[in-house]
Formats: structure tokens, sequence, C-alpha cells
């Protein structure tokens, strides 16, 4: 039955993939991607890769196309047709990748089997010891947070990176971090839709909140938590307009959230540094080795989702502004 | 005992109405009718099949979570439907009834 | 039953597929996928019984969120499209 489910789904994908090459319309791609970002997170699912499944849902299937969808309504929806002069190149470049990624796998030991080279170096200590060490359930948490978090923090200062970049690149000249005045321009609204929406938003950063403290014992953590708490910001957003949204949360604070996230999982390794151990070594938050880990871990996934949520709702929000000047 | 007849009854029955509801959204011949197919059936295909996994779960935290989807796609569902036949109208899509009386679309529906 | 059931959303999954690449208009491929995500909510649910382990439910509760939102993203921002449309028109 497993089988079965893998082969529907990876054909599927494969067809996905095969169709948003052929189609021109930019919509119809980014509601393709959509769906590969859906059918990628069900396969994950089947692997038991529940963690990657939790973000490849919340972002490959949710924000990212949103966002792919406002820089269409920015730039126009239909693709230009390729020239046709150099076609050989690329296709000799493609070929050639392809070949060789084909040819990589042929050395890649079969899915699950007990030596491949993900289960021989650090992969049986942390499987064995992690329940002892950190005392907490989810061993893909103990990992990212505890025995990783050195990575961990250089992939938060990406993605803040990342948000700086975007305010950088897309803030309107002379409107930065002020509010955006077009608060008497009504929109067609669609009641049903609002009302409807008000009563789920609630329960969705309810539901994130859950996703960011239950982050020990089930899938989930600070980076899905913040992908799902704004992508609640971002359907009020969306529903109530950009100066309405910004009234609840100002685009200064987001800015400011996205660098107290960062500052508060570096503080956090900066306070072992003090007592003359190394950096992130949560052992000095207690002295319960267990308990420790537990302060550490809640601490700096406190401040991945922060920064994350922050990142994205930013990101909105740069995008947002430039939709309605383009409206204006 | 009783339980399991009724999530499978309820299993039976919601998997015959997904069919039901992919064969309409294939076959009917304009969006809104596609809409109503879609819609109508899945809100009660998805509650059939999520009560009777609901049946089948002995654990609490398993049933919440698949009341709380269950609640959420009560409400979302239908909306979704909602918001989705109304962008239509608004984007100038028009019913082939009408448009067989000779009413042309208002304006190119974007391809 | 459940097998059943599972082969029944996998088959409705590819009727969505299927008119995803062949729809006539944008609101179509919404529709589709739409379908195609309610359709994996239930598919997470029904595996997760299925290969019996319960975490995968918090992935379902996460696509129904998620699907919702993005179909209402997606709406409001092709209405916002037809609305500029409109204003350069008239």
């Amino acid at each position: 039955m497993e089988l079965l489910v893998d082969i529907a789904l990876l054909s599927m994908l494969v067809a996905t993939a095969v169709s948003l090459i052929l189609v021109r319309g930019l919509v119809a791609s980014i509601m393709l991607t959509s769906i590969y970002g859906l059918l990628s997170a069900s396969f994950f699912v089947t692997m038991d890769a529940v963690d990657v499944a939790f973000t490849e849902a919340a972002v490959g299937a949710g924000v990212s196309p949103l966002l792919l969808l406002m820089t269409v309504a920015l730039v126009g929806r239909v693709e230009q047709q390729p020239r046709k002069r150099h076609i050989a190149f690329p296709l000799l470049l493609v070929t050639v990748t392809g070949v060789l990624l084909i040819v990589g796998t042929l050395d890649m030991p079969p899915f699950g089997s007990a030596d491949a080279p993900a289960l021989q170096h650090v992969a049986p200590r942390y499987l064995q010891q992690s329940g002892e060490e950190i005392g907490i359930p989810n061993v893909v948490t103990s990992v990212l947070a505890s025995y990783r978090a050195y990575d961990t923090l250089g992939e938060v200062l990406v993605i803040f990176t990342a948000g700086i970049a975007v305010i950088l690149v897309l803030m309107l000249p002379g409107r930065r971090g002020s509010v955006p005045d077009d608060a008497g321009r009504q929109r067609p609204r669609n009641v049903v839709v609002n009302v409807v929406s008000k009563i789920l938003i609630p329960f969705m950063l309810l539901f994130a909140l859950y996703v960011q403290f239950h982050g020990e014992y089930g899938p989930g953590g600070g980076f899905q938590a913040g992908v799902i708490f704004a992508s609640g910001i971002i359907l009020y957003g969306l529903l109530y307009g950009l100066p309405s949204v910004c009234r609840v949360i100002p685009p200064p604070v987001v800015e400011a959230l996205a660098a107290l996230g960062v500052l508060l999982y570096a503080l956090t390794g900066v306070l072992a540094l003090l007592d003359g151990r190394p950096f992130l070594d949560y052992s000095v938050l207690a002295t319960d080795p267990v308990t420790a880990q537990y302060l550490g871990i809640t601490a700096i996934e406190l401040g991945v989702g922060v920064t994350v949520a922050s990142v994205i709702i930013t990101i909105f929000y740069a995008f947002a502004a430039h939709l309605s000047e383009a409206q204006r | 005992m009783v339980l399991h007849w009724l999530s499978e009854a309820c299993l039976l029955a919601g998997s015959f109405l997904l069919l039901t509801g992919a064969l309409g959204f294939l076959r009917f011949p304009d969006i809104y009718a596609r809409i109503h197919a879609c819609g109508v059936t899945e809100t009660l295909a998805t509650s059939l099949i999520l009560v009777a996994l609901l049946l089948k779960s002995e654990a609490a935290l398993p049933q919440v979570k698949l009341l709380f989807i269950l609640l959420f796609l009560m409400f979302s569902g239908p909306t979704a439907s909602h918001a989705l036949a109304k962008a239509a109208w608004q984007g100038g899509v028009r019913p082939r009834a009408t448009r067989d009386a000779g009413e042309r679309p208002a304006s190119p529906a974007g391809r | 039953m459940l097998t059943l059931t599972v082969v029944v959303i996998l088959a409705v999954m590819l009727a969505g597929l299927a008119r995803a690449f062949f729809a006539r208009n944008v609101y179509d491929r919404v529709l589709a996928a739409n379908l195609f995500g309610t359709k994996t909510v239930l598919l997470i649910a029904a595996i997760s019984y299925l290969f019996g382990s319960p975490d995968f439910l918090d992935i379902a509760v996460v696509y129904a969120l998620i699907n919702y939102i993005s179909v209402i993203g997606v709406l409001r921002v092709t209405e916002m499209r037809v609305i500029a449309q409109q204003e350069d028109k008239g």
C-alpha cells in the first residue's frame, strides 16, 4: 500500500513538473507550483519526514505561491515567448547536468539502508543519546536546536538577511516605516469571506503557537510556527487592506522584531560565553542539564519563530505596498 | 464493533461522494456547475471521512486535531467556493445558459 | 476500506491535476488547486491511520489552514488585477 501511494504521488509529481514547463500563463504556473508543493509535502509525509513536510506545506504550498502571485500582479501575467535562436547550448547543458545527476544517484545507497553515510557518522549518537541528554521526544528538534544549534543560527541569519535585502530592494523611497495612507480607498468587500476569515484567523494564530511550543514533542518548531503565524497576518492583510494590517502590527515593529528574534537566539549563546563555556552551551541556564536543554531550546525556537514570522510579514508589506502603489 | 462498522460505512459513503464530485468536476460544462459539483460533495465527503477516522481513533489528541480539521474545513470549504464563484462572476465569466441566450462574456476572463 | 478510500482520494487528486493543466481560465485552476488541497488534507489524515502514526495529523491541520489562505489570497490578488484592468479601461 505504501508503495502504491509512493508511486502515485511520484508520478503526479513528475506530471506536475512537466506541465509546469509546458504551461505559458504565469498564474497557471503558480497554481501548478502550489500543487507541486502539496504533492512533495505529501511525499515527505509518506517517507516519515514529518518536520520537512511541515515546512514544505507551510512555505512551498502556502506562502511562496502567494508572494509569487503578488509579483505577477505587479509585472503582468504572460511569459514572453522564448527566442528560438540559442536552443542548442542550453539543451546540451541541461542534458549533461541531468545525466550527471542520474549517474550520481547510482552511487547512493538505497532508501533506508543501514549503511547509508547519513546514518554512519553522528546519527547513531543523536538517535541513541538524545533521549538522555536532551530529554525531548522529537529527535529532529534536539538535533536542530541543540546539537546543531550553531548551524540553525546561521539559517536564521540567512532568513534575516533575506528580509533586509527585500526591504532594501522593494521599499518605496520616502515611505520607509510609514503606514500607507490610502485608508479611505474602498475595495469591493466580500462580506462572507471577511466574516468567516475573522472567525478563523484567531484559530490559525493559536495553532501557530501550538506548533511553536509543541515542537519538542511533535513535528514543528520555530520555522513552521513563524510561517503559519505570518500566513494568518497575511490573510488579514489581503482581506482588510494594507492600512488596517499596518495598524495592527506597524512595519517598524515588525522590522524591530525580526532583529530581536536573532538577538534572542544569539544572546542565549552569549550567556554561555559569559560563564566561560562554549557558545550555545545551554547547561549554563539551569543546574539540571535536561531542564537547561529544555529552557535553551524553548528560547532559541522562540527567537527563530519571531524572526521568521517578522521577515515574512515584512516581505508581504513590501509587496503589498508596491501593489497598492501600482493600483493608484 | 458498532463503531467499526459505522466508520466503514462513513468511509464508503465518503469515497462514493468524492468520486461523484470528481466526475462532476471533470464533466460539467462551466465553472459554476463545477464549483457546485466540487463544493457540495466535498464538504459532505470530507466530513464523512473525517468522522470515520474520528470513530477509528482512541487517543484524545488525534481526536481533537481531527475535530479541529473538520470544523475548519466546514467553515472554509463553502467560503472558498463562494469566494471563487463571486470572483469568477466579477472577472466576467458567465454561465453557459446565459451565454447561449445571446449574452457574450462581459470581458475576457483571462487565459 | 481505508485502503479503498486512499485509492479513491489519489484518483480524485489525479482528476484535479488533469483539470489544473487543461483549464480554460484562472478560476478553473484555482478550483482545481483548492480541490487538490482538500484532497491532500484527507489523504494525509487517512494515511496517518493507515500507517498508524498520528503525528501526521499536524500536517493535515496545516494543510487545511494553508489551503484556505492560498485560495482566498489568489482570489484577492486576481480581483486586484481585475480592478486595475477595469480602471485602465474606464
